[in-house]
Parts: C-alpha cells; sequence; structure tokens
C-alpha cells in the first residue's frame, strides 16, 4: 500500500504497543496522513483542496448539527424556525451563515479540486478508481446542497425544488407518477420538506463513507503530482508529516480567512434576497436562479430550446425538456468516461501544449460563460451563448480530449520528480542543522 | 478504442442536436422575428440609492444610530403598523435599540395582542407584555387582501433583506413618489403602460406600480427628540429601523468578524513561517 522507504509505526510506551496490538488506529492514521505516508516534494498550491474539502465536510456537518437541533422541518414553521435560530439561538446566526456560506466554499473547494484533476489528468491510470469516486461524491454533494437549500422554506427553496423535481416529469411514460412520488404530491409541500430534511442529515455521512474510500483508493497508487512522472525513489517524496500537514495548515488559514470574510462581513451575498421571502406556492418569483454553484449546469439545461422532430413531419421525438434534462445530467456522467477518453500517456497539461492550449482558452471561458448564463433570464443573448458553450463543453470532452490526446506531441518530460524539483538527479544538498 | 469512438460520436451527436433543433431556429427567430422588447414600465426603473450621508451600521465598521433607530420605530408605530406586521420581532427586542427595560414594559402596554379572557377562555385583546411579538393588524390575509385592494400588506421584519440593496431599497421608495418624467411617460404609453386605479407610481417598485398610497408627508409625525420630520428623513429613519428588524445581530456580526480575521491573520502567519522552516532546505534555489 505504500513506498518501500515509508517509516513504519513503532508505538514507544507500553500504552501505544498495547493499542497498536487491539486496534491498530494510531498506526492506520501514521500511514494515511502521517510521517507513514511518502508524498511526491513537488506538490504545488493546487494540491491543497483536497485537505480543504475534508475540512468543509466536517464544517458542514458540525455546523449542521447544530443548526438541526434548533430547526423543524414542517412547512407552517420551517420559515419562523430559522429565524428563531437568527435571532433567539446563542450565536445562532454565526452557526447558520456559516452553514450557508460553507456551502458555498465548499463548492468552490471542490471545483478548484477537480479542475486540478483535468489540468493534470490525475483521472489517469493508476488512479481511475480515486476520480470515479470523486464524481460520486460530487453527485452527492449536489443532492445536499439542493435538498438543504429547500429547508429554509423560502421563495427560492420551493420554486426551487419545484422545477428541479419537476425535471423529472421530463422521464417519458413514468416522468409524471415518479415526480408525484418524490415529491410527495403534485407541488412542494410537508413531506416533501420532511423527506429532504431526512435525507439532508442523512447524505453527508454517505459522503463521508464515499471520502473514506477516496482516501483509500488514493494510499494505493499514492498522490500525482504536477509534473506527472510517478515517484521512482525516496529523493523523489517527503513524508506527509510534517512536511504537507504545515502546508496544508497554512493552506486551511488563508481558507479559513477569505471564508470567514464572507460569513462575517457578506453573509447574504451568495445568497438570493427572494429567500428572505417565505414560501408561497400562489406567487412565483420573476426569475427562478439556482445557487451559484449549479448555474453552469442549469444553463446546458435550459439551452435546449426546441424539440427533436422528424423535420417537415411534426412529430416529435424527445422533447426539449428532456434533451435539456439528459444533456444535465450527461454533461457530469462524461466526467465517469475521462479516464478512457484521454489515452494520453502524459499525464500533467504542463508538457501537453495542445490540451493546455484547450483547456485555458476553451475549457475555462466555457465554464465562466455558462454559470453567468444560468444565472441570467431566459433572454437573447444568453440563450445563444449558453447553446454554443454547452456544445463546446461535450466536445471538449468527447471529441476533442480523444483526438488531442492522439495527436499531439508533448513536451519531454523530466527523468524524475527529483530532477523537475533540483534541476539535476542527484541526491539533495543536506538539509543545513 | 471503442469507448472514444463511441464518445467522438456521441459528443457529435449531441452538438448536432443542439445546433440543429435549438440553436438554427433560435438564431432564425432572432434574424427574423421582432426584436425582444423589455415591458415598457423598464423606462422608469431606478436603482436603490442611499439617503445623503449614507447609513451609519453601513460599511465594515458600521455602527447602530440608536436615535434614528428610535425615530424609525416611531414612523413605524405610528405610520406602518396601520397595515404592516413585525411577526419575528419582539417587544423585549426593543432593549436593544436603547430603552430600558421599564421603558419597555410600559410601550409594549400600549400595543394590543390577541389573548384569552381568564374567566370564560374566550378570545380577546389585552397590552401585549415584553415577551409578546408584534401584533398582525389583521387577523388574516383574506381582512388583510380585502382591506386593501386586494393586495396584502407584507410582513415587514426581514424586508431589508428580502429586497437586492434592502436598506437603500426602502429608503428609496418610501421617499421615491414622484410623478413620471412626462417624456418617459408619453413614449412608454405608446406601448400601452399606464398605471392603473387603485396603484400609485413609484420608480424604485419591482413594476413601478405600486399598490401602497404615499405614506409620509412632511410632518405627518413628530419626533420625540425634535428632529424635522422631512420625507427623507423619516424615509432614512424607517430604513435604519428595519434593518435592525431584518438583522439586530448585524453590528455583533461584524465587530466580531474583525477579531476573528485578526485572530486567523495572526494565526495564519505562523502556519507561514513554520510552513517555511519545515521545507527549508527542500526546495530548489531559483536560479
Amino acid at each position: 500500500m505504500s513506498f518501500a522507504w515509508a517509516k513504519q509505526y513503532e508505538p514507544q510506551s507500553g500504552f501505544t504497543k498495547w493499542i497498536d496490538e487491539k486496534l491498530p488506529l494510531p498506526r492506520l492514521v501514521y500511514n494515511a496522513i502521517g510521517a507513514g505516508y511518502p508524498v511526491p516534494r513537488n506538490l504545488n498550491y493546487m494540491w491543497n483542496f483536497g485537505v480543504l474539502a475534508g475540512f468543509c465536510l466536517v464544517l458542514q456537518i458540525v455546523t449542521g448539527v447544530i443548526l438541526a437541533m434548533h430547526y423543524a422541518s414542517n412547512t407552517e414553521v420551517a420559515f419562523g424556525q430559522v429565524e428563531h435560530i437568527m435571532r433567539n439561538v446563542n450565536w445562532g446566526w454565526m452557526m447558520r451563515y456559516a452553514h450557508a456560506n460553507g456551502a458555498s466554499f465548499f463548492f468552490i473547494v471542490i471545483y478548484l479540486h477537480i479542475f486540478r484533476g483535468l489540468y493534470y489528468s490525475s483521472y489517469k491510470a493508476p488512479r481511475e478508481m480515486i476520480w470515479l469516486l470523486g464524481v460520486v461524491i460530487f453527485l452527492l454533494m449536489m443532492a445536499t446542497a439542493f435538498m438543504g437549500y429547500v429547508l429554509p422554506w423560502g421563495q427560492m427553496s420551493f420554486w426551487g425544488a419545484k422545477v428541479i423535481t419537476g425535471l423529472f416529469g421530463a422521464i417519458p411514460f413514468v416522468g409524471e407518477p415518479l415526480q408525484v412520488w418524490l415529491v410527495g404530491g403534485y407541488a412542494p409541500n410537508d413531506s416533501t420538506l420532511n423527506r429532504f430534511f431526512s435525507l439532508h442529515f442523512l447524505l453527508p455521512f454517505v459522503i463521508a463513507g464515499v471520502v473514506i474510500l477516496h482516501i483509500w483508493a488514493l494510499h494505493i497508487p499514492g498522490s500525482s503530482n504536477p509534473t506527472g512522472v510517478e515517484v521512482k525513489k525516496e529523493s523523489d517524496t517527503v513524508p506527509f508529516h510534517p512536511y504537507y500537514t504545515a502546508k496544508d495548515g497554512f493552506g486551511l488559514g488563508v481558507f479559513l480567512i477569505a471564508f470567514t470574510f464572507m460569513v462575517f462581513f457578506l453573509p447574504n451575498f451568495l445568497g438570493h434576497p427572494d429567500n428572505y421571502i417565505e414560501a408561497n406556492p400562489l406567487s412565483t418569483p420573476a426569475h427562478i436562479v439556482p445557487e451559484w454553484y449549479f448555474l453552469p449546469f442549469y444553463a446546458i439545461l435550459r439551452a435546449f430550446t426546441g424539440d427533436l422532430t422528424i423535420p417537415f413531419t411534426g412529430i416529435v421525438l424527445i422533447q426539449a425538456k428532456l434533451l435539456g434534462v439528459i444533456a444535465m445530467f450527461g454533461s457530469i456522467l462524461v466526467w465517469f468516461f475521462l479516464p478512457w477518453l484521454d489515452k494520453s500517456p502524459v499525464r500533467s497539461g504542463h508538457y501537453r501544449p495542445m490540451f493546455k492550449k484547450f483547456f485555458w482558452f476553451g475549457l475555462i471561458p466555457t465554464m465562466i460563460v455558462l454559470t453567468i448564463c444560468g444565472g441570467a433570464p431566459a433572454e437573447e443573448p444568453y440563450v445563444l451563448l449558453s447553446q454554443i458553450f454547452t456544445a463546446y463543453y461535450f466536445l471538449h470532452f468527447l471529441v476533442i480530449l480523444p483526438i488531442v490526446s492522439q495527436i499531439e506531441v508533448p513536451k519531454p518530460l523530466p527523468f524524475s520528480i527529483t530532477e523537475a524539483v533540483l534541476g539535476s538527479d542527484k541526491e539533495p544538498a543536506a538539509q543545513p542543522a | 478504442m471503442t469507448i472514444r469512438l463511441a464518445g467522438i460520436i456521441a459528443g457529435l451527436g449531441i452538438t448536432a442536436v443542439l445546433v440543429l433543433w435549438s440553436l438554427v431556429p433560435g438564431v432564425i427567430a432572432l434574424v427574423t422575428g421582432p426584436p425582444a422588447e423589455k415591458p415598457a414600465y423598464y423606462a422608469f426603473k431606478e436603482k436603490p440609492v442611499e439617503p445623503e450621508g449614507g447609513f451609519s451600521f453601513a460599511g465594515p465598521v458600521g455602527k447602530w444610530d440608536y436615535a434614528q433607530l428610535q425615530r424609525g420605530y416611531s414612523v413605524y408605530k405610528q405610520v406602518c403598523s396601520a397595515c404592516h406586521g413585525l411577526k419575528y420581532v419582539a417587544f423585549r427586542n426593543l432593549e436593544e435599540l436603547g430603552y430600558s427595560e421599564e421603558q419597555v414594559r410600559a410601550e409594549a402596554a400600549t400595543w394590543n395582542v390577541p389573548g384569552i379572557d381568564p374567566d370564560t377562555g374566550e378570545a380577546t385583546m389585552r397590552p401585549a407584555l415584553p415577551t409578546d411579538y408584534f401584533p398582525n393588524p389583521y387577523p388574516n390575509n383574506v381582512a388583510a387582501a380585502a382591506a386593501n385592494n386586494n393586495a396584502i400588506p407584507p410582513d415587514l421584519s426581514l424586508m431589508t433583506k428580502a429586497r437586492k440593496d434592502g436598506s437603500n431599497y426602502v429608503y428609496s421608495l418610501m421617499n421615491g413618489y414622484v410623478d413620471p418624467d412626462p417624456e418617459k411617460l408619453a413614449a412608454a404609453q405608446e406601448k400601452g403602460f399606464e398605471t392603473p386605479m387603485g396603484l400609485y407610481f413609484n420608480p424604485w417598485f419591482e413594476n413601478v406600480n405600486l399598490a401602497m398610497p404615499p405614506q409620509l408627508y412632511e410632518g405627518s409625525i413628530t419626533y420625540d427628540d425634535g428632529t424635522e420630520a422631512s420625507v427623507p428623513q423619516m424615509s432614512a429613519d424607517i430604513a435604519a429601523f428595519l434593518t435592525w428588524t431584518a438583522e439586530p445581530t448585524l453590528i455583533k456580526r461584524k465587530q466580531t468578524g474583525w477579531f476573528v480575521i485578526a485572530f486567523l491573520l495572526f494565526a495564519t502567519g505562523l502556519a507561514y513561517m513554520s510552513y517555511k522552516q519545515i521545507w527549508a532546505g527542500q526546495k530548489p534555489k531559483k536560479k
């Protein structure tokens, strides 16, 4: 499970020896995030986001469990109960703002983590399973975040729930009964709120379980690194502790400064004012928009404006709504196939000139434009832009990546990580005392 | 190889469906169809403006202006409370505006809230206690709609958070009953714009025609502290008061934030130095 030169856990005292025999948990931690885990020595700051994502999950569970102690999932009282937390519960406002902004920051961290994986092709063999589990975690996060946003029972909660559950209605034949069954009625109601609360409490623990698998799978090949050259010998690595615990500690500090700045000074900046109006099934908001982290996918959903018909006959094969739903789910499902779509033997984007151009001038602008379009009203030029960039999104992953990986001439790779870091593959100079 | 081939076919297929059935018809409609137009009222719409001198609570070091909050409370009590509730605010909360416990008890007693007759058990009205919440002026939404030309006056507790740029919005709206610009009006009327009977023109409202008549007039209330009750003054005061009702913890939040960020800057500085020290000798020298 690890490199031959990994340090072994050696219990010193009688007590730790006794523990190590009965339940070698300290040994597990030592090998997972301690000195017993050799990590490439050349990781850059983009490798901080895995630990930060884990921190976000813990933050959300802790604040969420506290909020659940004061919340009530009943449509009659839910909105007022959230105000009770904001006004009467000691430090309740801080818990709620931390939880709401924590969700946003969790997604910021996860998006950076995913972009790291895409740019450095972390999904390639031997790390396919880590990537697949990561996509599962992302899907679970989306479900959890969506259901969490419904709980305050504001206008956007209600209408967002209505729009998103309505997507299931697009499925042919079984769509409508399926939607009624999932929602527990024809529109979001008390049953919906109760089941969403129940699942919103459950899913984070499911995520935690998949995170354990994700990290387990990571420890088999070990971390990837910015050169994409695999670890060859001991001089390529440093032990996780103290080297990366120290670096992650600094990264966590920077993250917390940005996070607490939003919590204490702009707590509602990423939210929508309409969610401070209690849900009213009789009054539709002017623009129903999801939370910012769903906007690119919402833009893909709305890009499909025309039914797929047989020309000149008027026979509808697939309705526009269903096309949008398929595309929206498909936009994430394609990630599952990435390890096999991109066959370039070179991992790091640094050494892939063509890939790099498509990444920075194709994919990144696409995600930005789709985010803007998802938040804009369904009018021109946003519809046209979301159509063009949705097309690019799918072309990028399904057509460009396979072809580029076939025809691209990569730049020469360094012989080893040691060479990439030190300029020559000799043992690093002795550390100054 | 099979997956890549399937991927390329799927990618081209999705693109073809999107381009041929959605994008092309969209472009054709865009070119041949009539240009999309915003509704006529858009010509009048104004962005919220801040009162002269701004709000004391704005910005990262903002503070409540307690005299202003108390003035805003009297505007609410004497004007707004006739139609609008404040259901998430309790009378005890008024202590945060600088009133003493006795003052709050006396102030609460000037309000009537629904109660139960202790002898007969029948519904009755009783003077409010500090623990009571502000009462809704109407017994239910039907009564509220019937009394107000079918427009239900919304609860004001959260109004400044429920609108974009809420504090400035409330100020601008209350201060914003003006006559429409005659030139813009003539142009808009050609497109069918009108202010129907029973509605009032206000360029800060969502669709510029508002069911609430102008409420604030020069001197319509008298302030205890002798401040001249001009319309902009009352508008700013009620906006400040409603900012407090929407988020009583606003100032505490910002003050806490300074401590938290100061601590984190210090801790992160330490973390940076230990990171650099631990890594010393492991990083290549820059050439």
